[in-house]
């Protein structure tokens, strides 16, 4: 693995006596799309904004490739910072905002106006030069603010929940395309986002922050499949956690329902009480699979792409979802007596969190 | 309500009328009598006469152009000299005033008390030749010693300048206040040192304050005439001086409407061409 863009060392920041960000270490891999995905105050863009410069670290180091920065004001680095809701310079026509940073490096003439109609072209907005700001739609400015930062080639853009102004539907199209930019410049991204299916969709890794710290590194599919904490389980996706006691190296007894099998690296030499996690759509309505548990459907919502119920079973209220592959509803109805199934390698196994309540 | 309805395009005008009413009684018809008062002859004790005395005008200029001159020569020296004192002053209350910018607005407003003139006394008494401020700078030799501040030019644009510096300051207040404090971040972001980011962001976003500042300072300004009358002698009087002393004093109310018309087509040209130079967008924000 080559150096990493961006590295983090033992980093925590003070406001006064609260802690943003608490003792937080992080390699960024070169080229990659990663997301800091966490709830507001989870230390996120206190963390952004220290790698842009904005803030200094109360403690640690941060690097820049080789180059250490902390200490380093903003316009000493060589980061670039898509803002949330864009601070596009409102007195300064869609081409000038695009050639700001470019005229502080001193770039001039035909070299400049190349770069910036390039950048222009590359992000949709050939021919839109000589507008200001307040002329375009919100997706319009999203992307002057994208191709204001990329124009400088920076080793790292910083984006603060860049998406967060703009409806759903653009905010969908809007990802993809970022993420086709990004896939295209490779420079290195560095995103903040609340928004866990924004993450999901973006980023090649997603680090999960809660009060200051990661909670827990990876891929978005390992994230999903395989959460370390309640925390992360809940933050990304609905999962459903079922409190037992670990009965053998691949079982759990479950504290109100029967003994179920988990896989023995998910349960990852764990003793005493823990949570089995199973996603909703995981669970099957039949009795299919080895893991069973009996209860009653108490609700059912049709969502399109599937159907979700609420089932009452001992172990309490489980999720499930089915996917609506053929017409019109499943049958299964509010009322009906059903065994929900899974299989063990579809579930995973967290620390409990009771004992902390 | 239901004529409201029917005729819906009346209604921005039914609500500018009262406004429209207000300045057509006390400004559009008094400025009529103004006009007409300007082109009559005679004088108080024989009366007058409307004459199309059109001399008036050509005597107001040539008889005192160095009136003219003096007056918007102090009006520009006073209206940079609080742009450079505002300037700061806003930026610091905005940026930085935190929990106390509103009382130190309150300080700026605060000389509005005391009436315009007891302030303007105030500055008589301070610059005075027995008062400290003489005495100090005779003693360290900035002055000699029979130098004096009161009834110099220095004085007379130092009262201008105090008097209008909260006009200055105020609107250049409220255009960095409403500032998004984001810009100057984006500006750092892009490579801009906090100087740069001053300039190339920050100045030109408060332009419309300045440019609203430095017309409310400069307009009243020209034709002010207390503080010349209290802190200058008659060498630094101003235009707003001599129209004062002609419809009080001399009563030559044909020769003073002339002037006033003079000193307000001089302003309006003036005003026009430093719209026309910042951009007239400017203005409006």
């Amino acid at each position: 693995m080559s150096t990493p863009d961006v590295r983090l060392v033992d980093v925590t920041k003070r406001f006064d006596d609260v802690v943003a960000v608490d003792d937080l270490s992080l390699d960024v891999e070169s080229g990659s799309f990663f997301a800091l995905l966490g709830p507001s105050g989870c230390g996120k863009t206190t963390t952004l904004r220290m790698i842009g410069g904005f803030e200094q670290p109360s403690e640690g180091c941060i690097f820049l490739g080789e180059r250490e920065v902390s200490g380093l004001p903003a316009y000493k680095r060589d980061v670039n910072t898509v803002f949330q809701s864009y601070a596009l310079f409102p007195h300064l026509s869609v081409f000038e905002n695009v050639a700001f940073g470019l005229r502080r490096r001193s770039v001039r003439g035909e070299t400049l106006r190349g770069r910036v109609e390039a950048m222009l072209k590359i992000v949709g907005l050939a021919g839109m030069g000589r507008r200001k700001p307040r002329q375009l739609s919100g997706g319009q400015q999203q992307r002057v603010a994208l191709a204001r930062a990329l124009v400088n080639k920076p080793q790292v853009l910083l984006l603060d929940e860049p998406l967060g102004a703009l409806d759903l539907k653009l905010r969908k199209q809007m990802q993809l395309e970022l993420k086709a930019i990004q896939h295209d410049v490779g420079i290195t991204f560095i995103h903040v986002t609340h928004d866990q299916e924004e993450a999901m969709t973006m980023a090649d890794r997603i680090a999960v922050m809660n009060d200051g710290r990661i909670e827990q590194l990876g891929t978005p599919t390992e994230l999903y499949e395989t959460p370390a904490t309640a925390y992360v389980a809940g933050f990304l996706g609905v999962s459903n956690l079922i409190h037992g006691t670990v009965s053998g190296s691949d079982s759990v007894r479950l504290d109100r329902g029967p003994e179920v099998r988990v896989s023995a690296a998910a349960l990852n030499g764990r003793t005493g009480h823990v949570a089995v996690g199973i996603r909703p759509e995981k669970i099957e309505l039949g009795n299919g699979q080895p893991n069973a548990l009996e209860g009653k459907i108490v609700e059912q919502a049709y969502v399109g792409v599937a159907t979700q119920y609420i089932v009452e079973t001992d172990c309490g209220r489980l999720t499930v979802y089915r996917q609506n592959a053929s017409p019109g509803l499943n049958g299964a109805s509010p009322g009906d007596r059903t065994t929900l199934s899974w299989s063990p390698d579809s579930s995973f196994v967290v620390d409990s969190m009771e004992e902390s309540e | 309500m239901s004529f409201l309805h029917r005729h819906r395009n009346l209604t921005p005008y039914l609500l500018l009328a009262p406004g429209l009413l207000y300045l057509g009684i006390f400004f559009v018809v008094p400025l009529g009598f103004l006009l007409h008062q300007s082109l009559q002859s005679g004088n108080f004790d024989v009366g007058y006469a409307f004459t199309w005395a059109w001399g008036n005008y050509w005597d107001a200029i040539r008889g005192y152009r160095g009136h003219f001159i003096r007056s918007f020569e102090y009006a520009a020296i006073a209206t940079v000299l609080a742009l450079l004192f505002s300037y700061p002053l806003a930026y610091w209350i905005a940026f930085r005033g935190g929990r106390w910018k509103n009382l130190l607005l309150l300080f700026i407003v605060a000389p509005f008390f005391v009436t315009y003139l007891i302030r303007t006394l105030a500055w008589e008494t301070i610059l005075a030749d027995q008062g400290p401020v003489v005495r100090v700078l005779r003693d360290i030799g900035i002055l000699g010693q029979d130098g004096r501040l009161l009834a110099t030019s220095f004085a007379v644009v130092a009262g201008i300048t105090y008097n209008f510096l909260p006009f200055m300051a105020l609107p250049i207040y409220v255009s960095l206040e409403q500032m998004d404090g984001r810009l100057i971040e984006a500006a750092q972001d892009l490579y801009a040192s906090k100087w740069k980011a001053f300039v190339r962001v920050t100045l030109p976003l408060s332009l419309p304050g300045v440019v609203a500042g430095t017309l409310l300072t400069f307009i009243p300004a020209a034709g002010d005439f207390i503080n010349a009358q209290l802190l200058g002698s008659p060498r630094n009087h101003m235009i707003g001086n001599v129209i004062q002393s002609k419809f009080l004093e001399l009563t030559d109310y044909p020769a003073a409407a002339a002037m006033s018309f003079v000193l307000m087509a001089v302003i309006l040209l003036m005003v026009a061409l430093y719209a026309r130079a910042v951009g007239t967008e400017k203005l409006t924000g």
